[in-house]
């Protein structure tokens, strides 16, 4: 293993360092916790070369982000590079004092982080914290050079009008506009690397691509190296001239963009692209890439599967399971003092449903999708409009049909860590709607909590167990065992596979999709994400500020968009940009 | 841009590191919030000494004979006054000549009874209230937490001490918990419903309701039951509190009648004496100390133990 | 912000009402005669109880004495204590020497807790942070007459530092020990309030930001970490303002210092409850408006607040 202290030894100024601008080598990093040292990065060796865009891939817990907060040594206080060496521009940063690492970060490293809501100190204005950054690496002296800086700096990132807004304070900025404040922050110094840490993963796809192609603008002119840290390949690729697969703390595969999306080598990287719905969707009208007879997941290969299957069943002549007609939502809003504000969440919206077919529900935050699968599942009362569900009408029913109604409509929500009762063995949440309706008797429950369980393929042995012992993936697949405990006919997936890792996102929608063929059901899918429309539905209702813009079936849509936004949307799915060959 | 060709490196397939996506592996020991606190407790020691200090104090409460045979107000004599200790008593003498071991033995239970009692009427009036005003919100909301407020604006010290300068004809430990708790309810009431305002807006709440229990069902069957951390932690620490307040309304003289032995009684009839006998001022303080700071202890303790980003600190 | 305070306000009248209400309910709603039980121990002189029964109505039915008595608090008239002296006049008098007790209790409480909080935050778990949580776990314990006796016996008796009571002499150095010993019993909540939060701020996302701007600690700690952390612990100490001059009844008793406390305290212990009601009402409505201003005070700090 390379000696920290010897490799110490390229102290050219910088200019005159010629080769790779960051050199890891045999990086290891590793965390204390209260069952000892966990590694994080094992063995991790590659390059940047000046003005080349790198990025690292990987599902959550890869060691994706504890590779690139390790450069600038920004870990948190348990974390500790174990061995290897970091050379920045030709000088080693393994062993640095927080002091002279200080002089490295903002100078020649500029740091873009994932969060814009939590990255921003609240309590100072937007302009202190830009000319923070400014001051620190002595780019401008006097106060008033000072803030000249800081306004070019947020022009720069794209905030047109920064010299009105410096006094702002973060919270009267919209996620998009931190971020580009955080990106101006960044970049303030004109660094020689940039570390972009999924850097809009909490935004919409639409500000996600403007703000990633301004990224690009700005880098680009600048000649500034990017170390792109994302979770999905789709994106990497798009963005990126190298990518690195990791894998449980190591590189699993590495190489050009293209070559290794055309021809991934290892099994862990086929599967991850198998099972992207960002790139399945460009695959679709290709075959299926997989040739592994099917033993991994191939998002591209189920949608096949399913659109296939949808034509058989002739859809369109099945029975209406949800329709929905004119329906609106109009919240008041209290704003300071006395006066309310009307908001109309939902605004007119009529779809229907048919009985065995998925329709998505798509649009950015705010566009009312949720609110109005709150209004169908009764969770919420409408303020105009009819909801009949499986021939009842929601208006005016009576508390008893209602009941009776829940039992044939069920939800799986978002949220993996707070969709399930915490303090609730996992059999006593899948039946909890038995106990509430009164189906069977004890052992019968305990049966058919059994056969759920077989059903989401789970073991049987985590009925006594709780929530915080399963992963995300196998509470959401709790979820879906207590949404079916009552057979229903429809299920509402509201955002129900976006806080998944890829593969285990992939493996829920292939549970969906087979639920779907045995059991005949109904999914209201709702969802900000066309990719994954792609995969699993039939019929796609676009929405946005609250209204439909576009209906239609999956194909037609993706196909031939007629309305300016959803072609938007569709530009924005992450890897949208790359040349499939098939 | 020079532009290299960057090598294509694929990592060595380790056959038995087979992908395995999302499999289930269990550990040995069950695990949730309280079983996770409770292995938290068992490891730390001044979980023990608070224990300890509890359990002693509560047999004292119940059972004053197992620890001391003198009675605590018979056979004072005043020869003995402000005495220091002797055979069999062994911290000495009060001013009126009784024997401090066995006051302070005795005063143990008009202690634990007033703080159990507080910390019952606490609850009782608090968390319903909290609850409900969180739950269902709007006009039920406005209204329960408008009363709670009028009742969080009087210092629930200076209301005892108006509610027992009146009672003068109705001092016992019945009246003295009501008026603590009577005003002391309020902070709880706000703790609870900050709480269930929190966990109400969680995904298990709706998706209780979609399937079809009812409101007030969905409340205590998975709300309050996950509201109940803060609560805990605010009620060990209130029986401490109210213990404290006793003893000052005692110290007053607006507490118990003097006959009753109480701490407080007993160190504001010593406290005359500061100069000439600090010890008989000193015994009564200490044992209200130590187990005030044993509740309070323990409530920590608890606090820290159900905080799961605490104790992974740790 | 106009608005907020505005608001603020609005909200404080039916506190203001209820808190009024609930006092006079308190005593004369109670079984048994209201002007025994305002005479509590005394024997009653007809001269007096007919002046209270002028004074609180108690001729009339309930809510119209509840009414006039409301009228009496708003125009500022509170009667007279039992040596007959104007009860505003008599706080008048007393209110300074309790607000500079108080003043210096709570400046002391706020050092401690921003100085030792701070450090016990910075190095969370290690030496002083242990000793210093247990030190203050402790201190909190200790009722605050006991605290009190502690220092009248040691510093006052026994080494003979300071007098054993204040008396006449209500200078700012004959009161520190006082208000240092409330000082040390309650600073603990804005200690642990300022070690939580520097904890928490010191793994918030944005100080990890300041740090990648080519900060260094001696700016990121003061900046980014203390001045975070300050909001919370400013307004505990300002609703500990609060609470001690509405609370300083048994120190004021014990150290026998002239203010408002003592006053309360000597109408406790002498049985006059009608000065004690009185009292009380003008505390617990000084402790109403502290309130208040503790809650304008937290929009000052916090942007997020101020900015509705």
């Amino acid at each position: 293993m390379n000696n920290v202290t010897t490799s110490v030894v390229s102290r050219q100024a910088p200019g005159q360092h010629h080769g790779p601008l960051v050199a890891v080598k045999d990086l290891e990093v590793s965390f204390r916790t209260l069952g000892g040292s966990v590694s994080a990065v094992r063995g991790m060796s590659f390059d940047i070369w000046p003005g080349e865009t790198v990025a690292i891939v990987g599902e959550s817990g890869s060691g994706k982000s504890t590779t690139a907060t390790a450069l600038i040594n920004l870990l948190p206080s348990n974390g500790r590079i174990g061995a290897g060496s970091i050379t920045i521009d030709g000088r080693e940063m393994v062993g640095l004092s927080q002091d002279q690492m200080a002089s490295v970060r903002g100078k020649l490293v500029g740091y873009v982080p994932q969060d814009p809501m939590s990255n921003l100190n609240p309590v100072w204005s937007v302009g202190f914290q830009v000319e923070e950054a400014v001051r620190a690496n002595g780019l401008a002296h006097t106060r008033k050079e000072i803030k000249a800086r800081a306004v070019e700096v947020l022009k720069e990132a794209g905030l047109a009008d920064a010299d009105r807004r410096m006094k702002q304070f973060p919270h009267q900025f919209s996620g998009g506009m931190r971020q580009r404040v955080l990106i101006g922050i960044g970049l303030a110094a004109d660094p020689k690397l940039l570390i972009a840490d999924e850097p809009t993963s909490a935004l919409d796809v639409t500000v996600q691509k403007t703000i990633l192609d301004h990224l690009d603008t700005l880098t680009r002119e600048n000649h500034t190296a990017v170390l792109f840290i994302t979770h999905d390949l789709g994106l990497a690729a798009e963005r990126a001239s190298k990518l690195i697969v990791m894998h449980r703390g190591k590189i699993v595969e590495a190489g050009p963009s293209v070559e290794l999306l055309q021809d991934p080598q290892h099994p862990y990287t086929k599967s991850l692209i198998a099972a992207a719905p960002s790139l399945a969707s460009r695959r679709i009208r290709g075959a299926s890439a997989s040739d592994d007879g099917g033993t991994t997941l191939d998002m591209a290969r189920l949608a096949a599967h399913h659109h296939g299957t949808a034509e058989e069943l002739h859809v369109s002549d099945a029975p209406v399971s949800i329709e929905v007609k004119n329906l609106t939502k109009v919240f008041s809003i209290r704003k300071g003092g006395f006066r309310t504000e009307s908001l109309t969440a939902v605004d007119n919206v009529s779809f229907t449903v048919r009985k065995g077919s998925t329709l998505a529900l798509v649009g950015e935050s705010g566009s009312g999708k949720t609110t109005a699968a709150r209004m169908i599942l009764g969770l919420e009362p409408p303020t105009s409009g009819d909801i009949v569900v499986g021939g009842t009408n929601l208006n005016g029913i009576s508390r008893k049909g209602m009941f009776n109604l829940r039992s044939r409509m069920q939800p799986v929500f978002q949220d993996p860590y707070a969709s399930l009762d915490p303090q609730r063995s996992i059999g006593a949440i899948i039946a909890e709607p038995l106990k509430v309706h009164a189906v069977g008797d004890r052992p019968t429950r305990v049966a058919r909590v059994k056969e759920l369980l077989d059903q989401v393929s789970l073991p049987q042995a985590i009925a006594q167990r709780y929530p915080n012992e399963l992963s995300g993936g196998q509470r959401q697949r709790v979820a879906v065992a207590r949404a079916l405990a009552l057979k229903p006919e429809v299920v509402v997936l509201d955002e129900a596979v976006s806080a998944l890792d890829v593969l285990v996102q992939a493996q829920v929608l292939q549970l969906l999709a087979d639920l779907q063929e045995d059991l005949g059901l109904t999914y209201l899918f709702i969802t900000h994400d066309l990719a994954v429309v792609r995969v699993v539905a039939d019929e796609v209702a676009v929405m946005e500020n609250g209204k439909i813009v576009e209906t239609g079936t999956t194909d037609e849509i993706f196909a031939n968009a007629q309305k300016p936004y959803t072609q938007r949307l569709l530009d924005a799915i992450p890897g949208s940009g790359i040349e499939w060959a098939p | 841009m020079s532009e290299r060709h960057a090598e294509h490196y694929v990592a060595p397939v380790d056959d038995n590191e087979k992908i395995e996506v999302d499999s289930v592996r269990l550990g040995d020991r069950r695990s949730n919030l309280w079983i996770d606190a409770w292995r938290d407790l068992r490891r730390r020691p001044l979980f023990y000494v608070a224990l300890v200090i509890v359990c002693v104090v509560a047999l004292a409460a119940a059972w004053p004979t197992l620890f001391t045979q003198v009675a605590p107000n018979r056979g004072c004599e005043l020869a003995l006054s402000n005495g220091g200790p002797t055979a069999g008593h062994p911290l000495g003498f009060t001013r009126q000549g009784c024997d401090v071991y066995s006051r302070v033995v005795w005063g143990a239970r008009t202690s634990l009874s007033v703080g159990m009692l507080v910390v019952l009427i606490t609850a009782f009036i608090g968390i319903p209230m909290g609850a409900l005003a969180g739950f269902f919100g709007g006009k039920v909301d406005s209204i329960l937490s408008r009363i709670g407020d009028i009742f969080f604006s009087i210092p629930y010290f200076l209301a005892a001490i108006v509610v027992m300068s009146v009672l003068s004809e109705n001092r016992n430990v019945l009246t003295i918990a009501f008026a603590i708790a009577g005003f002391a309810w309020a902070s709880l009431a706000r703790i609870v419903r900050a709480e269930v305002l929190r966990i109400k807006n969680l995904e298990y709440v709706a998706a209780s309701t979609a399937v079809g229990r009812s409101r007030f069902a969905t409340l205590v069957g998975h709300v309050l039951p996950n509201s109940l951390t803060p609560v805990i932690v605010t009620l060990t620490i209130s029986l401490g509190s109210a213990i404290v307040a006793e003893a000052a309304l005692s110290f007053l003289g607006i507490g118990l009648g003097s006959s009753v032995m109480s701490w407080g009684n007993d160190i504001s009839q010593a406290q005359v004496t500061i100069k000439t006998a600090p010890m008989a001022l000193f015994w009564p303080s200490l044992f209200l100390t130590i187990t005030v700071l044993a509740f309070i202890m323990l409530g920590e303790l608890v606090r820290d133990g159900l905080d799961p980003k605490a104790r992974a600190r740790r | 912000m106009l608005r907020y305070i505005l608001r603020r306000l609005l909200q404080a009248v039916p506190v203001f009402l209820g808190t009024t209400f609930l006092i006079y309910f308190m005593v004369f709603a109670m079984p048994g005669n209201p002007i025994v039980a305002l005479f509590g121990d005394k024997t009653p002189n007809p001269a007096q109880v007919a002046v209270l029964e002028a004074q609180y109505n108690l001729d009339k039915p309930f809510f119209v004495q509840y009414v006039l008595y409301l009228k009496n608090v708003l125009t500022g008239d509170l009667g007279t204590t039992f040596s007959g002296r104007n009860v505003n006049e008599v706080f008048g008098a007393t209110f300074p020497v309790t607000l500079k007790l108080v003043l210096m209790a709570v400046v002391l409480e706020f050092v401690l807790s921003v100085v030792i909080g701070l450090i016990s935050g910075l190095r969370e778990g290690k030496y002083f942070d242990n000793a210093s949580v247990v030190v203050a776990l402790v201190l909190n314990s200790l009722p605050v007459f006991v605290a009190l006796f502690l220092a009248q016996y040691f510093i006052g008796i026994k080494w003979g530092l300071a007098p054993v009571t204040v008396g006449r002499d209500t200078s700012w150095g004959a009161m520190f020990v006082p208000a240092l010993v409330i000082a040390l019993t309650i600073y603990v909540t804005g200690m642990r309030l300022m070690r939580g939060s520097v904890i928490e701020a010191r793994s918030e996302d944005y100080v990890r930001t300041a740090y990648a701007k080519g900060l260094t600690s001696r700016r990121i700690v003061p900046v980014h970490i203390a001045r975070n952390s300050l909001i919370p612990v400013v307004t505990n100490s300002a609703a500990s303002f609060g609470a001690l001059i509405a609370g300083t009844t048994i120190t004021e008793g014990i150290y026998n210092i002239p203010g408002v406390g003592n006053t309360l305290f000597q109408a406790i212990i002498r049985g006059e409850n009608a000065t004690v009601v009185s009292f009380v009402t003008i505390l617990t409505l000084l402790y109403v408006i502290v309130n208040i201003l503790v809650d304008l005070l937290y929009a000052v700090l916090d942007p997020r607040i101020r900015y509705v």
